[in-house]
């Protein structure tokens, strides 16, 4: 009895196993065997959610017009992150399209690889969008979009664009003044800061964050921040601040602050592209112009991120990946379609040109980042924001810049290798 | 590795399997009886095993681990020769659990800890040869000047094996060449057919030309083909162009360094560090993982960035975890003596509103709670007229964390202190009542102690739960405020939060360090919660 029950298991046992087996068994060859009646690879691109949506049909069509596979995957978090691990473990995609703030820790990583662009293909693009992919004087990247901060403003409480933010900060008091508008200016702060939104103001103050090498890339080595030049900058937006002007409050964050303009209870916001549709769907009469600078300072210079592809280092169809990614993504109709998904104003100028006629924002857009700095795609830069930032928050609320500037600079520089 | 052992979990739940019952004689021949149901659900659950260790064992074969092959084997093997076979009953019971604590806790904790001894992190992810593989790959420039060739693939034998040749034409000169792994040879006009739309080669005397779909199917070998060039190499640029590259750094093994040869500038290795150190200290930023022996403990204990603020956030850590779970022990346990009162009328629909907080995402409710305290837009300082920087000072900060962990958790403990209440005799209380005590005293007295018999555990995982409870930190008030001379640690930072901002904050990921923290920050968790649990013992001694 005993032996016959555990045969009986050990048999079914084997049997449901074996079919278990089967199954897997007959997946293989059945995929080699599409694979050889297509007779083509496979391509695996890695993207965040809207982006993907919006590449698939091409990828589509590439796939068709060259007889190969071509999948588009969505990540929709950590898209970095989660392209460094896959790529150490072997299991990642074959190319990725993400900020090109990103190159300096992908390169560290060995995660993508240069790519090759003609001179011509490289002239075809807006130049500051091929010097922010330039990396190590290497090409890493090839951008499709650029985006940038400018000023949106209501222009049925401020008709007037302001040239300098005394200006803005004395038509916003007057708004408030009036009762029209609750807050002067909605520019995003939070208790913690926000490095990105504030660096158009510190660069008009004279600050910088890192000094530029001899082969023009940012020079971890010459961190501005901490330098006399930060502190007077700081000084300057402190008399903006809480205890000051009142126009930046730490109360303006992240989320509230696109919401408060569109509410109608600030005339300014400054903000990039992704504001426009909030802007359009709350029916605001709105108009853009570049972040104003301080009376007598520098020029505002927001921040200008390009988007791009980047070819995986570790992929396992490298050569289709080059294929796509340096003789289909410079094609201008991708562009086109990219910024049907999400309105960037596109690098490829042919592009540029075609959608600036439907879309007068983009143009005032592209002119606000005329004079933009590239965001700097050195890994040094990962250590600035976060401490960058909280001293923001802190000189807004009220605290003595040098000392708060100078502690920060120290920070940043311990975390720089 | 988890996958396998995932089967035999479920196989401690096969009926038919009971152990001896204790009236009977423990003797191998009285057994539970063998049910048909019984039998199907150990063949379902055993080839569920099988099945799964077959699918685990494929991608090892392939890897060629054949260790962790072994480990699957004689796994599955024990666990057939264990299910199948009548004796060890007890084993039976533990195996499964022992597997899952070795899949799910020991493992884990093993890896954590040899992650602490190594500078695993971003630029320090792979081998060294994954290092120098990079390092080569992206100093690879066109060299100035050299042509761009249309680039067609072909081969001389099958398009799916056989031996790849390069078929490159100039656009300018018109000229057309081969190239293989020997090098590059003019071809004669006549004997190719241009595409005048492309520029490409589209047919070849004595060569098979490759679609694109065709040459795709072979990457691997179309990027290792590398045809050599007076001046460096031609090499492919996806599947339709090709350019004359060189890479400018190479590896040199005789010093064990990278050489540049455009500027003669030499990196030479540190196995210390993992990474290629010029003389002049400037390092290359594709590093290597290396064992780093304690330097991590080192600068944990030793760096003031790192140790300066260590105690401060620490006597905080433990305020917010004994804050967190004793007020909203209280409030939940006044709560459920309220409710457990006979005299209490429509009970069910107080319960039920209770609960709302708990049914809530936490998620979701800490940013809204994050919202409301905001200074000038909050629902807080609007609905009572107030004008507190609520995130903007330490110790308001502190209060308003306090407050959301205790609006997030008080109906958990009301939840478990209304099933414990429910659990003491009322003749006791009664009884109290009886001899005189007033309420206050029979609380103290009888209700309490009986209450913290059961729920001490409970208390105790609390409390390490929000020793590391990162989210009730991170969605509110990130850590801050913090003081303006110090952006490294604020007001509200637990030590998991500061270990995070610690690790992934500065210049990519140092997931090294991370480790060494996070097994500090077990240890203290473990002390505390086994000093509890050992006087959670003798309370329960004196009690039961």
């Amino acid at each position: 009895m005993r032996i016959r029950t555990a045969g009986v298991v050990a048999v079914l046992g084997l049997a449901l196993a074996a079919s278990g087996c089967g199954d897997s068994g007959s997946d293989k060859p059945a995929a080699e065997q599409s694979a050889s009646k297509a007779t083509g690879g496979k391509l695996v691109i890695w993207a965040d959610d809207k982006r993907t949506a919006a590449l698939k049909p091409f990828a589509e069509e590439f796939g068709k017009e060259n007889g190969v596979t071509v999948e588009v995957q969505a990540v929709s978090k950590d898209l970095q992150t989660n392209f460094v691990t896959a790529s150490q473990q072997g299991s990642g995609p074959d190319a990725v399209v993400g900020a090109h703030d990103w190159i300096g820790n992908l390169v560290q990583n060995g995660a993508i690889d240069p790519v090759q662009l003609t001179a011509e293909q490289k002239a075809g693009f807006n130049e500051t969008a091929i010097k922010a992919v330039t990396f190590n004087g290497q090409l890493y990247g090839v951008p499709y979009a650029t985006e940038n901060l400018a000023l949106l403003r209501n222009t049925e409480l401020a008709p007037e664009a302001p040239k300098t933010i005394e200006d803005l900060v004395t038509a916003g008091k007057k708004l408030k003044a009036e009762k029209k508008a609750s807050e002067i200016l909605c520019l995003q702060s939070g208790q913690n800061g926000d490095a990105y939104h504030i660096y158009p103001l510190y660069s008009s103050a004279g600050g910088y964050l890192f000094g530029t090498a001899a082969n023009g890339d940012y020079d971890p080595k010459d961190l501005g921040v901490g330098k006399p030049e930060s502190i007077a900058a700081f000084q300057k937006i402190a008399k903006l601040g809480e205890k000051g002007e009142g126009a930046l409050k730490r109360s303006i964050t992240p989320e509230n602050s696109i919401s408060t303009f569109t509410g109608k209870k600030c005339a300014f916001l400054v903000s990039g592209p992704w504001a426009v549709a909030d802007a359009k769907k709350a029916g605001i009469k709105y108009d853009i112009s570049p972040v104003p600078g301080f009376a007598g300072g520098k020029e505002a210079q927001p921040f200008v991120g390009v988007q791009a592809f980047y070819v995986a280092a570790k992929g396992k169809n490298k050569a289709l990946a080059q294929e796509f990614v340096t003789n289909y993504v410079t094609k201008p109709e991708l562009a086109v379609a990219l910024y049907k998904a999400e309105p960037r104003p596109p690098a490829l100028t042919a592009a540029f040109d075609q959608v600036k006629g439907e879309d007068p924002d983009l143009a005032k857009f592209s002119e606000a980042g005329k004079n933009g700095q590239v965001l700097p795609a050195i890994p040094a830069m990962a250590a600035i924001w976060d401490p960058f930032g909280k001293a923001e928050a802190a000189v807004i609320g009220g605290a003595d810049p040098a000392k708060t500037i100078t502690a920060a600079g120290k920070t940043i520089q311990g975390q720089i290798k | 590795m988890s996958a396998p052992l995932s089967g035999p979990g479920s196989a401690t739940r096969t009926p038919g399997r009971e152990p001896a019952r204790p009236g009977l004689p423990r003797t191998a021949r009285h057994h539970a009886p063998i049910t048909a149901t019984g039998l199907v659900v150990k063949v379902v659950l055993l080839g569920l095993v099988a099945g799964i260790a077959l699918w685990a064992a494929f991608p090892l074969i392939e890897a060629g681990h054949w260790i962790g092959l072994g480990v699957l084997v004689a796994t599955t093997a024990a666990l057939f020769y264990l299910y199948l076979g009548r004796r060890h009953i007890p084993a039976k019971y533990l195996v499964p659990g022992t597997l899952f604590l070795i899949a799910f806790q020991v493992l884990p904790v093993l890896l954590t800890a040899s992650t602490a001894f190594s500078n695993f992190g971003d630029g320090h992810r792979g081998s060294k040869d994954d290092a120098v593989v990079a390092i080569q790959t992206s100093s690879v420039k066109q060299v100035p000047g050299s042509t761009e060739y249309a680039l067609t693939i072909a081969t001389k034998g099958d398009p799916a094996t056989g031996p790849l040749t390069f078929l490159l034409s100039d656009p300018k000169t018109k000229e057309v060449f081969a190239g293989d792994a020997g090098g590059l040879r003019q071809l004669d006009a006549g004997a190719v057919t241009v595409s005048s739309l492309s520029g490409k080669i589209t047919a070849a005397d004595g060569y098979t030309v490759l679609n694109i779909g065709q040459a795709s199917s072979r990457s691997d070998a179309v990027t290792a083909l590398i045809v050599p060039t007076d001046d460096g190499a031609i090499r492919s640029n996806g599947l339709t162009r090709a350019y004359e590259g060189k890479a400018a750094r190479a590896y040199d093994a005789g010093c064990d360094c990278i050489r540049d040869s455009e500027s003669g500038k030499t990196w030479t290795a540190d196995e210390k560090v993992g990474s290629f150190v010029a003389a002049d200290g400037e390092r290359l930023s594709q590093g290597w993982k290396v064992n780093v022996g304690l330097k991590n403990v080192g600068a944990v204990l030793t760096d003031p960035n790192i140790s300066g603020p260590f105690f401060g956030t620490l006597a905080w850590n433990f305020a917010f975890a004994i804050g967190s779970t004793g007020f909203t022990f209280l409030l939940g346990m006044a709560i459920a003596l309220a409710l457990h009162s006979p005299r209490m009328r429509g009970t069910n629909l107080y319960r039920m509103l209770l609960i709302l907080p708990y049914a809530m995402p936490s998620f979701a409710m800490l940013l809204v709670w994050r919202d409301m305290f905001n200074t000038d837009f909050g629902l807080l300082n609007n609905l009572f007229g107030l004008d507190v920087d609520w995130f903007g000072g330490a110790w308001s900060a502190r209060v308003a964390v306090l407050l959301v962990q205790l609006w997030l958790g008080y109906p958990y403990m009301f939840l478990v202190a209304t099933g414990a209440l429910q659990a003491i005799p009322r003749e006791l209380t009664e009884a109290t009542s009886v001899d005189g005590a007033s309420p206050w005293q029979s609380f103290r007295a009888v209700t309490l102690p009986l209450l913290l018999v059961a729920l001490s555990p409970l208390l105790i995982a609390s409390f390490a739960y929000n020793f590391n409870n990162v989210n009730a930190i991170l969605f509110t008030t990130e850590g801050g405020p913090f003081a303006p001379d110090n952006p490294r640690n604020g007001a509200t930072d637990l030590l998991i939060t500061y270990t995070y901002r610690l690790a992934f904050g500065a210049q990519g990921a140092e997931y090294g360090l991370a480790a060494t923290v996070s097994i500090f920050i077990f240890a203290i968790v473990a002390t505390v919660s086994a000093i509890s649990f050992r006087r959670t013992r003798k309370q329960e001694e004196v009690y039961s």
